[in-house]
């Protein structure tokens, strides 16, 4: 646990000027790192004057550590660049890959659960830890297929992850949710089974029901479903940071930070409960 | 199936693959796809759109997916190309490749690397006689043929935009950012030229003198002068940071 650091937002721009004006009540504010993993200009200069203000936490989409051909090494000099400048207080990105022989896909796509995969993963981990100086966090992804011939669950995958590169991990609770209804498992059987003491920070955000699947959108509120698993979890995991992600239709500040109050609600009563 | 093996065919679905047959997992993830590019042309050529309109923008959006897949790490980079996809499928609209390039360029400009520009008091301590100008490295030129200028203002303050026009001569227009605002101007191909000059290193001395032969005596001179001066007024000219750079 980073100090203080329990309470935090995904930090998007409709919000950057209430959050450079006032002091928002927020312990850390996430930022989505390709965003600012420019050259200069306004997007750098608001990040700086967020960083000097808030702790930010970096939270990537396209570092594809589940990429069977490597890291794209120019990707992780700009993100140790950004890293250097800020000192942010979690370094993430997702169990996934986005890029395959020069295509990249930018969308956060699914990996067969193998040992070929573990040890692509695992090298890939190491190789960005390395460059970046420092461990990071790997969420859960939300997935709409799985593939045959898997030989383990995503959770077995990720404990081994853990235990390979030293790694942690950003529990997505919302994604959690949406793979479980996807592909038939058990929530809480993923919550109760995930290794507790690799957990880092967790993400809340809420789905939509697609044509047959649901849909991690970020576009809505976290929904009783998502609320009731993060009370489940809380017990295994104690004091984590935590923060709602809102991406798509983002609602005025106060309804966010109303939302992260029932975070706050629920993790004290967990707290209170375990005393 | 290896997995790369497997992320090849995943890539192949993704840009070229029937939905129809597909498992219903994989049309969401097609989806997504198709629509994270379609929303970061839109984003990035919003002028655009408005000119020629959103079903015209639609089609050229379609035949540029269909046409470049996406490569960077940076879903931006994506923008890059689309106008040279509308210029091909414009070839007599010169205007709308033109507005589309200017779009993009002021995007560019907007996250380019931060240089201190060269200020009016830096600027009075430099020896011109042996200097070589330095310019800031958010500078981007082309030549334009069209009134897309006139159209991005009309279009940018929700007016109605001018009849698509052609030049009566040869221009160029040019993008940079001054401090975190990003403009751009049109300018003459005498300015143009002198600008290439002035970024291939030659000296201002020099190209003093390519003015003067140009232009004549008087006439040169004056122009060196003004360029520098509105140069320096637009922030274009980057301070030096080595001993041995004058400007």
């Amino acid at each position: 646990m980073h100090g203080q650091s329990r309470f935090g937002l995904g930090l998007r721009k409709p919000h950057y000027a209430e959050f450079l004006e006032h002091r928002i009540a927020v312990d850390f504010v996430e930022v989505i790192s390709e965003n600012f993993m420019v050259d200069g200009g306004r997007p750098r200069q608001i990040l700086r004057d967020v960083r000097a203000l808030y702790p930010v936490a970096l939270h990537g989409v396209s570092m594809s550590v589940g990429s069977a051909e490597g890291l794209d090494r120019a990707y992780l000099a700009r993100l140790r660049a950004l890293v250097d400048e800020i000192e942010p207080l979690f370094v993430s990105d997702h169990l996934c890959w986005t890029r395959v022989g020069g295509f990249n896909s930018h969308d956060l796509l699914p990996l067969p659960y193998t040992e070929e995969a573990l040890e692509t993963v695992t090298a890939n981990v190491a190789t960005a830890q390395d460059v970046l100086g420092r461990a990071m966090l790997i969420e859960n992804p939300s997935s709409y297929v799985a593939f045959d011939g898997c030989a383990m669950t995503e959770w077995e995958f990720l404990d081994a992850l853990c235990a390979r590169t030293g790694c942690g991990l950003l529990l997505d609770v919302n994604n959690v949710f949406v793979s479980a209804a996807n592909h038939g498992f058990d929530a809480r059987t993923y919550l109760d089974f995930l290794p507790a003491e690799r957990v880092g920070q967790i993400h809340l955000a809420g789905h939509s029901q697609g044509e047959a699947l649901l849909i991690d959108t970020h576009d809505r509120p976290v929904p009783a479903s998502v609320w009731d698993l993060y009370a489940h979890v809380l017990p295994r995991l104690g004091p984590v940071a935590t923060m709602i992600e809102r991406d798509d239709d983002i609602p005025p500040l106060h309804e966010l930070l109303a939302e992260l109050a029932t975070a706050r609600a629920i993790a004290i009563g967990t707290e209170r409960l375990a005393a | 199936m290896s997995l790369l093996a497997l992320q090849r065919d995943f890539g192949a679905f993704l840009r070229d693959g029937d939905a129809a047959d597909a498992a219903p997992g994989m049309r969401v993830y097609q989806n997504n796809y198709r629509a994270q590019l379609v929303a970061c042309l839109e984003d990035a050529f919003a002028r655009s759109r408005a000119w020629i309109g959103d079903d015209a923008f639609e089609q050229a959006v379609v035949r540029h997916i269909h046409r470049v897949p996406p490569s960077s790490w940076t879903l931006d980079a994506y923008a890059r190309d689309f106008p040279d996809t509308l210029a091909w499928l414009y070839p007599d609209d010169p205007e709308v490749a033109e507005l589309a390039w200017l779009e993009l360029a002021l995007a560019e400009a907007f996250v380019g690397a931060d240089v201190e520009p060269l200020s009016p008091a830096d600027a009075a301590n430099v020896d011109w006689d042996t200097a070589i100008l330095r310019f800031i490295p958010t500078i981007d030129l082309r030549a334009v043929t069209s009134n897309a200028c006139d159209l991005w203002l009309a279009l940018a303050a929700g007016e109605a935009p001018p009849a698509a026009a052609l030049l009566d001569e040869p221009h160029a227009l040019i993008v940079w950012r001054q401090n975190l605002v990003s403009r751009f101007r049109l300018i003459d191909a005498r300015e143009e030229q002198a600008l290439l000059l002035a970024r291939a290193g030659l000296s201002f001395a020099d190209l003093c003198a390519a003015l003067v032969t140009s232009c004549g005596e008087a006439d040169g001179v004056a122009l060196a002068g003004a360029y520098l001066g509105r140069w320096l007024a637009d922030g274009l000219l980057a301070r030096a940071t080595g001993e041995s750079s004058c400007a």
